[in-house]
């Protein structure tokens, strides 16, 4: 498990970070959690690592009017344990404190799990749900992506070359909501993550990861179940037009007959849980 | 009488202070002066011809010492297996050469094409990515059912059907099929026992070291057994004088089996140390280790158990396709076998059975022993049938396992249980611990609990699992005459210090079994002294006299007997010298509780005074040679057979198929105990390594011969959080013919869990109204749901 060589270059702002990135093949290094184990089976072998974990502006949690605002090195054990997390923005609690392990969480980033755009990871589903933007910087400035806009397609995100995330912002939910998932055993990513947002004016956001090659608001399902009454038939009823017409994953644990099945459980169950 | 003082005690283990606070020896890290470092070129493809290597670019790059390619090894020999099993007709077993680097064909992913070495371990990595291999990839077979059949790629062009030998034991085929016939009822099964990876936690290390000065090798290896590996490797691979070759095994983080075998890299190192004139290490990666370590299980298996009216069963009949990979490792020729066939009898009195084994050549990698070692797949056959047949014929699987237990006997009073299958039981009460595991688990009241849980949608299921093990491995003249190509004694040396304190060298080898506490009580006790006079020294060829090291649960059967033999033998000097310096007669000496007394006196010298007095021997008898020193060697004269009764009890998710095991009773029947702390940690590793088959563990290879989840994000180990609490219980029936009365506990957790498990999902799908009899292990939320459908 021994990387190819590479130059490490520890930054102290989001400025020199974008700088060293115009060196070509090189990578932003957050938390490290996804780019180090590709880089010790030589999967990936960037020239360069840029380590953003000294920039004190990209930690942190903080309250701003309407929103919660995440810096992008804010590990997931940070936001798992924060009170304004808890109580404003407890989705995200619940969501930190699902992924991995404890190592895992106490070094993983949310910045760096968002760029990364594992198509199971815990957080698109989260950020989907909850109607985040996604703050990024490049050379040319700064601009906000909806995390609707933000995830394209397999490990693959509207981040342009040179951009680097910086803060997630996100609405304080006052209503239920839910992140649940079904790992899988060994990695324990998620087959099936489903999040669940209810907002107080009886709508419901519904987002999907591990289901398709990208996480996704499933339109149809929160169409079905937006304002009415949520019980063990209008759950029922939601739950049978989900994840309908979207490509769905295959693998060892799950075929794609299962996993389809599996986001149908999920979505009536945390439905259940909001209601 | 001698007071035990530590035998029987949960004493704490005295070598976990270096281990806890990481100050343990690993191979790994060990830093020789001008150590070089190793990496492989190793094979992507499952079957290929080796057209060109080339090494030139990497040859040239920078800390490369040196490039070894299957070339230069041409001339020698391979690494040898330790076990003949003839054919059917008698003809000898096809053994392959297994070459240290592969000169013009590769037979499994993974297969070493160079060797590298470097100043540093990533130079050789980047110079492996340098050499050039041109191959010409060919199909291949990885399953062992397949590999037989006629047109199927050869592994070996010169082994037609890839059929390395086939094997039948027990009763005439004709007799038991005449038997079945008359059966009432037969329950047949057809599954796969899947392939496993051991996972030790410390990876394979090996440094190999050269002196030309004294003309001497050094090897050090994380092994189980490190003068069974200089003994192998001296005089089949690399024919050196063994007086000339040092073979270290330090400490070893697990090995579950895996670390038992000769590996070509152990012989490549110390081959090419001689070469370079340095040192070199090679440590796998950890996706080395998933690909290389010597795999467990692997058998594709039809078994038919023949039941009359009443449930008392007439037959047996097993047939089993055992994968044994491309090569033949070590010990991998007699698992399926002499470790599988031999178990057939269980804990029951079933009177006529065949079984058939047919070992195959595969492009996988190689299959050997893995915890449990052949009697899982046995115990995994009976036990699964047995309940099966429980649920097809609307019997208790309890009730049916007591109609047809052996009786207890303790094979003193009671001889020995004469199986059909070659082996002769020592003592055993079967009804015993399965009467125990039924009260834990308060078993009568389970059916009930069911049927309330089926109400509110739950499904429950309750699996039992009576086995029976044969270990403390092994009779040197039954396993010669069965095949085996080395004795199985084992060697214990107790050294009495001047002062009195005590050093034992023993060839038992711990890789996490504690030995050091554990002889240290027998020790401490039988003469008397406080455990932290006597210390333990092993894994070393120069210190320690000889071994045969550990696995199949041998340690204290086999080591701590060849160790109490030189116990015996320093009592019996000691009277003498006591005698003399008392003015009695040796016959008229007790010895306990660490004092030699004249019967009938106060008369008495202390441990501490003989030992001074025999190595200052001032008073002493004139006959006698000084010194308080004495080695055995101790060959038991039967296995030992621990045995007892597992119950899970599972609850199944319905709308997702997973399992969760809400309960795990195991009551194990080890012998006589030294430490129970100890052995209740054995029974908990082992029935969670028995779990881990039952639900999440085993390989995947795909039609490329590729390992498809070699890493621990896709290869599912089991977990503290997958488990519940265990809950065990003992009982104890000594072994007869081994001067301890132990029997082993390494092993027997791995053994009887798997099948209890299983067994507890297909009655939890039953209880559904899915008469399912198999799923395919492990048995992952899919595989359930999917049988729920």
């Amino acid at each position: 498990m021994i990387p190819s060589s590479f130059t490490y270059q520890k930054v102290k702002s989001v400025e020199e970070a974008i700088a060293a990135l115009k060196d070509s093949d090189s990578k932003i290094l957050a938390g490290g959690h996804s780019l180090i184990p590709t880089m010790k089976l030589r999967l990936n072998s960037p020239s360069k690592l840029i380590d953003i974990g000294g920039i004190s502006t990209l930690k942190g949690i903080k309250e701003s009017g309407n929103e919660i605002v995440i810096g992008a090195a804010t590990t997931h054990a940070e936001i798992s344990s924060s009170k304004v997390i808890q109580s404003k923005l407890n989705l995200f609690a619940q969501t930190a404190s699902a992924i991995g392990d404890i190592q895992v969480r106490n070094r993983g980033t949310i910045g760096g799990s968002l760029a990364h755009a594992d198509p199971a990871a815990d957080w698109p589903a989260a950020v989907l749900a909850a109607d985040a933007t996604i703050a990024v910087q490049g050379s040319k400035g700064s601009r906000k992506i909806k995390a609707s806009e933000f995830f394209q397609g397999l490990f693959t995100t509207a981040l342009q070359e040179g951009e680097v995330i910086t803060a997630v912002h996100v609405p304080i939910l006052s209503g239920k909501s839910v992140y649940m998932k079904f790992p899988q055993p060994a990695s324990r990513y998620a087959i099936v993550g489903c999040a669940v947002v209810k907002h107080a004016d009886g709508k419901i956001s519904i987002a999907f990861t591990g289901v398709s090659s990208n996480a996704f608001r499933d339109g149809a399902a929160e169409k079905a179940i937006s304002g009415k009454k949520i019980d063990a038939g209008s759950a029922e009823a939601a739950s049978k037009v989900a994840a309908e017409g979207v490509h769905i994953m295959s693998d060892h644990y799950a075929s794609e007959k299962y996993r389809k099945h599996l986001a149908k459980v999920y979505l009536k169950r945390a439905l259940l849980a909001v209601a | 009488m001698t007071a035990t003082k530590y035998i029987g005690k949960s004493i704490k283990r005295v070598e976990d202070k270096r281990f806890i606070t990481g100050k343990a020896n690993y191979t790994d890290d060990i830093v020789l002066p001008g150590m070089t470092y190793g990496a492989f070129v190793r094979s992507p493809y499952a079957n290929a011809k080796v057209k060109k290597v080339d090494i030139s670019k990497a040859k040239a790059m920078p800390g490369v010492v040196a490039i070894y390619t299957g070339a230069d090894v041409a001339a020698v020999n391979g690494v040898p297996c330790g076990w003949q099993v003839n054919f059917k007709n008698g003809a000898t077993m096809k053994e392959p050469k297994h070459p240290l680097l592969v000169a013009d064909r590769t037979r499994h992913v993974g297969d070493p094409v160079a060797f590298v070495i470097a100043e540093s371990r990533a130079e050789a990595k980047d110079a492996v990515e340098a050499v050039a291999v041109d191959y010409e990839k060919l199909s291949c077979v990885t399953d062992p059912a397949e590999a037989v059949k006629p047109g199927a790629p050869l592994v070996h062009d010169d082994v037609p059907n890839n059929i390395c030998f086939d094997w039948e034991l027990g009763n005439p085929k004709s007799e038991v099929d005449a038997a079945m016939s008359k059966a009432s009822h037969i329950t047949t099964l057809e599954f796969t026992n899947q392939r496993l990876v051991p996972n030790a936690m410390e990876p394979r290390s090996y440094i190999g070291s050269y002196d030309p000065i004294n003309d001497k090798y050094t090897l050090y290896t994380s092994t189980q057994n490190p003068h069974l590996i200089r003994l192998l490797m001296c005089a089949f691979v690399l024919g050196l004088p063994e007086h000339k070759v040092r073979v270290v095994g330090p400490d070893v983080g697990g090995g579950f089996g895996s670390k038992i075998y000769h590996y070509t890299e152990e012989a490549l190192v110390t081959w090419c140390s001689n070469k370079i004139g340095r040192p070199i290490k090679w440590t796998a990666e950890r996706t080395e280790s998933f690909l290389l370590d010597a795999h467990g299980r692997d058998h594709r298996t039809k078994a038919e158990m023949g039941f009359d009216k009443d449930g008392k069963i007439v037959a047996l009949r097993v047939k089993t396709h055992a994968n044994l990979g491309a090569y033949l490792s070590t010990f991998a020729s007699c698992v399926p076998t002499y470790l599988h066939g031999t178990l057939l009898q269980g804990l029951y009195t079933t009177p006529k059975i065949n079984v058939d084994v047919t070992g195959v050549f595969t492009h996988t990698n190689a299959v050997d022993a893995y915890r449990g070692a052949g009697r899982p797949e046995a115990t995994y056959i009976l036990e699964r049938l047995l309940d099966l047949g429980a649920l097809e014929m609307g019997k208790d699987p309890a009730e049916l396992r007591q109609l047809n237990f052996i009786p207890p006997f303790d094979g003193v009073k009671q001889p020995g249980y004469q199986t059909q299958v070659a082996l002769q039981y020592d003592s055993g009460n079967y009804e015993g611990v399965l009467k125990k595991g039924l009260e834990a688990f308060n078993y009568k009241d389970f059916r009930k609990r069911q049927k309330e849980a089926a109400k509110s949608g739950k499904i429950l299921g309750v699996g039992i699992s009576t086995y029976i093990e044969a270990c403390g491995i092994a009779p040197s003249a039954v396993v010669g005459s069965l095949g085996a190509r080395a004795g199985l004694y084992e060697v214990g040396q107790v050294r009495v210090q001047p002062t009195g304190k005590v050093s034992v060298y023993t060839g038992s080898h711990s890789h996490g079994q504690g030995h050091e506490t554990t002889f240290s009580q027998l020790v401490a006790d039988r003469l008397g002294i406080a455990m932290e006079d006597v210390e333990i020294i092993h894994g070393d060829s120069e210190s320690v006299a000889f071994g045969m090291g550990t696995y199949g649960s041998r340690s204290l059967a086999v080591g701590g007997s060849a160790i109490v033999k030189s116990i015996d033998k320093i009592i019996e000097k000691g009277k003498k010298i006591a005698a003399h310096k008392l003015e009695a007669s040796a016959d008229d000496i007790d010895f306990a509780d660490g004092r030699f007394t004249i019967k009938g006196t106060s008369k008495s010298l202390g441990f501490g005074d003989i030992a001074l007095t025999a190595y200052v021997p001032h008073v002493y008898p004139k006959d006698l040679e000084p010194g308080l020193d004495f080695s055995s060697f101790y060959d038991p004269a039967n296995f030992t057979y621990p045995f007892g009764c597992h119950i899970a009890e599972v609850e199944i998710d319905k709308e997702t198929g997973k399992v969760t095991l809400t309960r795990f009773v195991a009551v194990d029947d080890v012998g006589t105990v030294i430490n129970p702390m100890i052995v209740e940690g054995q029974i908990h590793g082992g029935v969670a390594q028995g779990v881990g088959q039952a639900l999440f563990e085993g390989t995947i290879y795909d039609d490329e011969g590729n390992l498809t989840n070699p890493s621990f994000m896709d290869y599912c180990m089991p977990r503290a959080d997958d488990l519940p609490m265990f809950e065990t219980g003992s009982q104890v029936t000594p072994c007869p013919h081994n001067p301890i009365g132990a029997k082993g506990a390494g092993e027997a957790g791995c053994i009887g869990s798997t099948p209890a498990v299983v067994n507890a999902v297909i009655d939890a799908l039953w209880s559904a109204g899915k008469k399912v009899k198999d799923i395919h292990m492990p048995l992952t939320p899919e595989r359930v749901w999917s049988a729920l459908q």
